[in-house]
């Protein structure tokens, strides 16, 4: 049987664990086979960290842990404080065991967060499959994917219709149904059918690659916390050793009651407790946490200083069109007078037949049925009015107000939000239809739940007209609203904006990605929506949202939250603990066993907050 | 030019900041970082001095945590 590291550990320290048991018991006051027996403890525990604290300090390397866990232990043997001398060494290997295991754990928890790689493809040559690493496949080869099997790269399907799973890019549940001609994304899976398709990216440019890509590498953008924990453990070491040794010797070279004895006790006391690992495993193992938690749930954050900003949003300014709404135009309203509805409709949608408008494409989809071209004479459109047509010997106006002005047609102007389409026949009004671009279904919810997160505006900026974009505003609950804007003056309204904020407080812009880089750029934070499948939104955010839902932003901003409270915990916890024991030990009240728990407990204690953060499942 | 190789046995997080801070100010290295978590170090710099950084980079590594092994991916 071979054992693991860490099992190889553990024995060493159960059979170091007896024969400390046998030394306590076999004590004998100021005896040197006592001495010897805690001795033979001593090597058989924290043999290796006093070898590996020599061998450093012959590589020139002093202020290492094990160097000062070796001069702590050593020190207590010659104040003749033997027991704990050992207890010491065991507690600080029982705290290195725990924790090389806790970072095992998350360690591996976050590789099956990140088990969305592909392993292989199945690419067709002719009649036979051939099983390649994903990275040898070349743009157009064709690809065979089997039920069950992810997709290794992205894809166009050629043949075959299936349902894919994309739960793992999106965290959406609902799985996806794709049918010849549709594209396929690397990293889902496919649920039922057989799929042939063709490859469209190589493996390095694919989606799964690039967001593996993504969140591996977001640790690499610190976030303030991360930054100003490694400055700290910087000085902390070597003050608190400083302060150690001053501590052992000063004293009694000054006061002439005081033993040395005690104070080296105290100094020792200072070197157990000198090591900031609780602060340096935790902190980033959160922030990591929270990264690789977001992007399981479709979030795809690009650096830890971006999740951490996000905690501290006071503004949240949206783009209308495709980010609040869906970008498409649909009939949703038809008020005919003195005809059916239907008739409205057929009439309409057959008089702007020819129009390539996204106005009559919608009338045309929202009709249903085939046009019949043969109906419809003498089609004459005039920009900016409408369409006159014959449609059945009829003679028929559609169009806007201006049409109807033109033409001496009686019409009142409705109070609706999108666009009028007014219909006359042969010189009589018969109704309107309205045409709007649809709110998606959870923006009134994404805008609420940003408000329970504690956003304090949410601002819509929007090219459209004043009636549509405050109708949208005030169906959905946003504070402001600013219409008819340029692409250029959202930058300059985002500019306006920042002076609203407080200091410490950021302003987050959420677009499509499309048209908006600017935007997102100047923000402080840039959040791109959509953006399963969109290279755009990818590069020029810093946050992206892979589905098109903008609820995701506040499940973010609570991802953020929740870690920066992890963070915050951890920091103050190690840093009063650490701070009490010190200061009580410098006074001579701590004992040593306050120290270790300083040390080692915190660093458990720290780890084990901190894994709470990759069970994010818990956030809703 | 981006290398990217494994740290395996990387345990302490203040060595990965330690080695992190001591890559990135070699010569010819524009950044470095060495990710704890996934124990991934990847390093961007000059093509023509790649295989110079990376020896020195190596031995770096084995000067902070003799035990690491730093492997090719």
């Amino acid at each position: 049987m071979k054992l693991s590291e860490n099992q190889k550990s553990l024995v060493k320290i159960l059979i170091g664990a007896a024969a400390y048991a046998v030394a306590i018991f076999s004590r004998v006051e100021s005896s040197f086979v006592s001495l010897g027996t805690f001795l033979a403890a001593y090597l058989i525990i924290g043999g290796n960290v006093v070898w590996r604290a020599v061998r450093n300090i012959l590589r020139g390397k002093v202020f290492d842990e094990n160097f000062l866990m070796t001069i702590a232990t050593i020190g207590a043997f010659i104040v003749g404080d033997f027991a704990e001398a050992v207890a010491v060494m065991l507690f600080y290997q029982v705290g290195e065991l725990f924790q090389d295991y806790a970072v095992d754990q998350s360690r591996k928890s976050i590789a099956s967060l990140m088990n969305i790689r592909p392993d292989y493809a199945n690419v067709q040559h002719g009649e036979t499959l051939e099983k390649v690493d994903p990275d040898e496949v070349k743009i157009d080869e064709t690809i065979v994917i089997k039920p069950g099997e992810r997709i290794p790269l992205d894809a166009v399907v050629l043949s075959g219709s299936s349902s894919v799973d994309t739960s793992a890019l999106t965290g959406e549940s609902l799985p996806r149904d794709v049918d010849e001609g549709d594209m396929l994304l690397s990293g889902c899976i496919n649920i039922s059918g057989l799929i042939t398709a063709r490859v469209t990216k190589e493996y390095g440019e694919s989606t799964v690659n690039k967001i593996l890509d993504l969140v591996e590498n977001a640790s690499s953008k610190k976030s303030k916390s991360e930054n100003f924990i490694t400055k700290f453990a910087g000085y902390y070491t070597p003050v608190v050793v400083i302060i150690a040794a001053l501590l052992a010797v000063i004293p009694p070279l000054v006061v002439p009651e005081e033993l040395f004895r005690d104070w080296i006790y105290r100094g020792l006391i200072f070197l157990v407790i000198s090591c900031p690992c609780a602060l340096v495993i935790s902190i980033p193992l959160s922030f990591f946490g929270g990264i690789g938690g977001a992007s399981r749930r479709g979030i795809l954050v690009k650096g830890s200083n971006y999740l951490e900003a996000l905690a501290e949003t006071e503004i949240v300014v949206f783009d209308k069109t495709g980010t609040l709404t869906k970008g498409i135009f649909r009939v949703q309203q038809v008020e005919p007078q003195g005809i059916s509805a239907d008739a409205l409709l057929e009439i309409a949608a057959h008089a702007e037949s020819f129009s390539n408008h996204p106005i009559s494409l919608s009338l045309r989809k929202a009709f249903g049925k085939p046009i019949d071209a043969a109906r419809i004479q003498n089609v004459e459109e005039t920009s900016g009015h409408g369409v006159t047509a014959q449609v059945d010997d009829a003679k028929i106006a559609a169009g806007n107000a201006k049409l109807m002005r033109r033409l001496g047609i009686g019409f009142k102007e409705p109070d609706v939000a999108g666009t009028v389409v007014h219909v006359a026949q042969d010189g009589v009004y018969i109704g309107y239809i309205v045409i709007a671009d649809e709110v998606k279904e959870d923006a009134a919810r994404a805008i609420c739940e940003l408000k329970e997160a504690g956003i304090r505006q949410t601002v819509m900026l929007t090219g459209d007209a004043k009636r549509i974009g405050e109708r949208v505003s005030a169906q959905l609950g946003l504070d402001r609203v600013y219409t008819e804007l340029l692409p250029a003056d959202k930058v300059s309204k985002v500019e306006e904006l920042f002076a609203e904020k407080s200091a410490r407080g950021k302003l987050a812009f959420v677009g499509d990605g499309i048209n908006d880089a600017p935007v997102l750029a100047r923000a402080d934070i840039g959040i791109a929506m959509g953006g399963l499948g969109s290279d755009a939104a990818i590069e020029a955010a810093d946050i992206v949202i892979m589905t098109d839902e903008p609820s995701k932003i506040a499940t973010a901003i609570r991802v953020s939250k929740k870690t920066l409270r992890i963070v915050k915990q951890n920091i103050t916890f190690a840093l009063l603990v650490k701070g009490a024991v010190l200061l009580l030990g410098a006074m001579g009240i701590a004992s040593m066993w306050a120290a270790i728990f300083a040390d080692v407990g915190v660093a458990i204690l720290a780890i084990l907050n901190a894994i709470r953060m990759l069970n994010v499942k818990s956030i809703k | 030019m981006k290398k990217v190789c494994r740290l395996d046995g990387l345990g302490c997080a203040s060595c990965a900041a330690k080695i992190e801070n001591a890559v990135a100010k070699l010569e010819g290295v524009s950044s470095a970082s060495v990710n704890f978590m996934t124990t991934k170090m990847v390093i961007e710099g000059d093509d023509a001095r790649m295989d110079e950084i990376m020896e020195k980079a190596t031995a770096i590594v084995k000067k902070v945590e003799p035990d690491v092994v730093v492997r090719k991916v």
